[in-house]
């Protein structure tokens, strides 16, 4: 069976079902549109979403804007 | 009168320019930004809530077709976190827009000019309208122009501070000494501060604290609206020498 684990945001995130980065943002529930995501501090453009690979222990960041001055 | 001000071909509407944070929540930001009259608005960019996916997201509240939406580096403390950020930033938005800061200290929140310059320079060349937000030095104005600079941000106190327009004459030689806009942020804490860098010559002035943290934001948003307005007219009008002593208004012809 399929499992993978790891790191979103900062904390441990084990899934069986997110293959690729798109899969974890709909099992995130996640629009694309408005975040950015880092793995291993490489950002990944938008339309490679459907098609990058995660692999075991990525750490991934997935920012949006908020609130700032 | 035309009197639109643009950055690298980018049209701003309005002269006041808003932040977006510290308010007690999306709809009072949004109302806030409404009666502020702003077409610009500044966002941080920080990682999404992944436990709690029912909080709501700014944009749901602040269009980013209605807004130009101006993300900055608020808490990097070096030239490698805000060019992180400035690229997140740019992936996550629409635009090359980009408010820089190097923050050098946590009490003052002054720039690490040294940072930011070398993050200016950085990022002008990857394509980004980089507007730095510095202190209130002409020489270092001067250098961010020269490294590619889109505009110049000085503050006018500390962040936060309220203490408003502190070094009014570094101002005027900051506008003097470089040929991109100015952008007073930082330390505006009421409508007089406002009017007071828009009369200097000052192209635009950036208020998050002074807005948010007044005791009815939207009514200081409108305040600060007009008070923008009034310091730009008031600037483009010309005023009038300050004199030592009184010249009548009323004429001598006529009396009895």
């Amino acid at each position: 069976m399929f499992f993978m684990r790891l790191i979103v945001n900062g904390e441990l995130f084990e899934t069986s079902k997110s293959e690729t980065l798109l899969d974890l943002l709909e099992e995130l529930r996640i629009g694309p549109e408005r975040v950015a995501v880092e793995i291993n501090i490489t950002i990944v453009k938008k339309a490679a979403y459907s098609t990058f690979r995660l692999k075991e222990d990525d750490r991934v960041e997935i920012v949006n804007f908020v609130g700032g001055g | 009168m035309n009197d639109t001000l643009i950055i690298k071909g980018i049209e701003f509407k309005s002269r006041l320019w808003v932040g977006t944070g510290k308010y007690k929540d999306f709809d009072e930001t949004k109302k806030a930004i409404e009666a502020s009259g702003a077409d610009v608005v500044t966002v941080a960019v920080r990682r999404v809530n992944i436990i709690d996916r029912k909080s709501e997201n700014l944009l749901d509240y602040i269009d980013p077709k209605k807004y130009k939406i101006l993300p900055n580096t608020a808490g990097c403390y070096n030239v490698e976190d805000a060019l992180r950020y400035s690229r997140l930033a740019r992936e996550a938005g629409i635009s090359d827009l980009i408010k820089l800061e190097v923050i050098g200290d946590e009490k003052t929140l002054f720039p690490d000019t040294i940072g930011l310059l070398k993050a200016t320079e950085i990022l002008a060349k990857e394509g980004f309208i980089v507007l730095p937000y510095s202190n209130d030095d002409p020489i270092m104005a001067k250098r961010l122009e020269d490294a590619g600079a889109a505009a110049v941000m000085p503050l006018g106190a500390p962040i936060g501070s309220g203490l408003g327009i502190r070094n009014p004459y570094n101002i005027k030689i900051i506008l003097e000494t470089v040929k991109l806009p100015v952008i007073v942020d930082a330390g505006v804490g009421t409508a007089s501060d406002a009017t007071i860098a828009m009369e200097l010559g000052c192209d635009a002035v950036l208020i998050n604290t002074g807005i948010a943290g007044a005791k009815d934001p939207i009514a200081m948003a409108e305040a600060m609206k007009h008070a923008v307005i009034a310091g730009r007219l008031a600037c483009k009008a010309g005023r009038i020498p300050r004199k030592l002593y009184a010249t009548a208004s009323s004429p001598f012809d006529g009396m009895l």
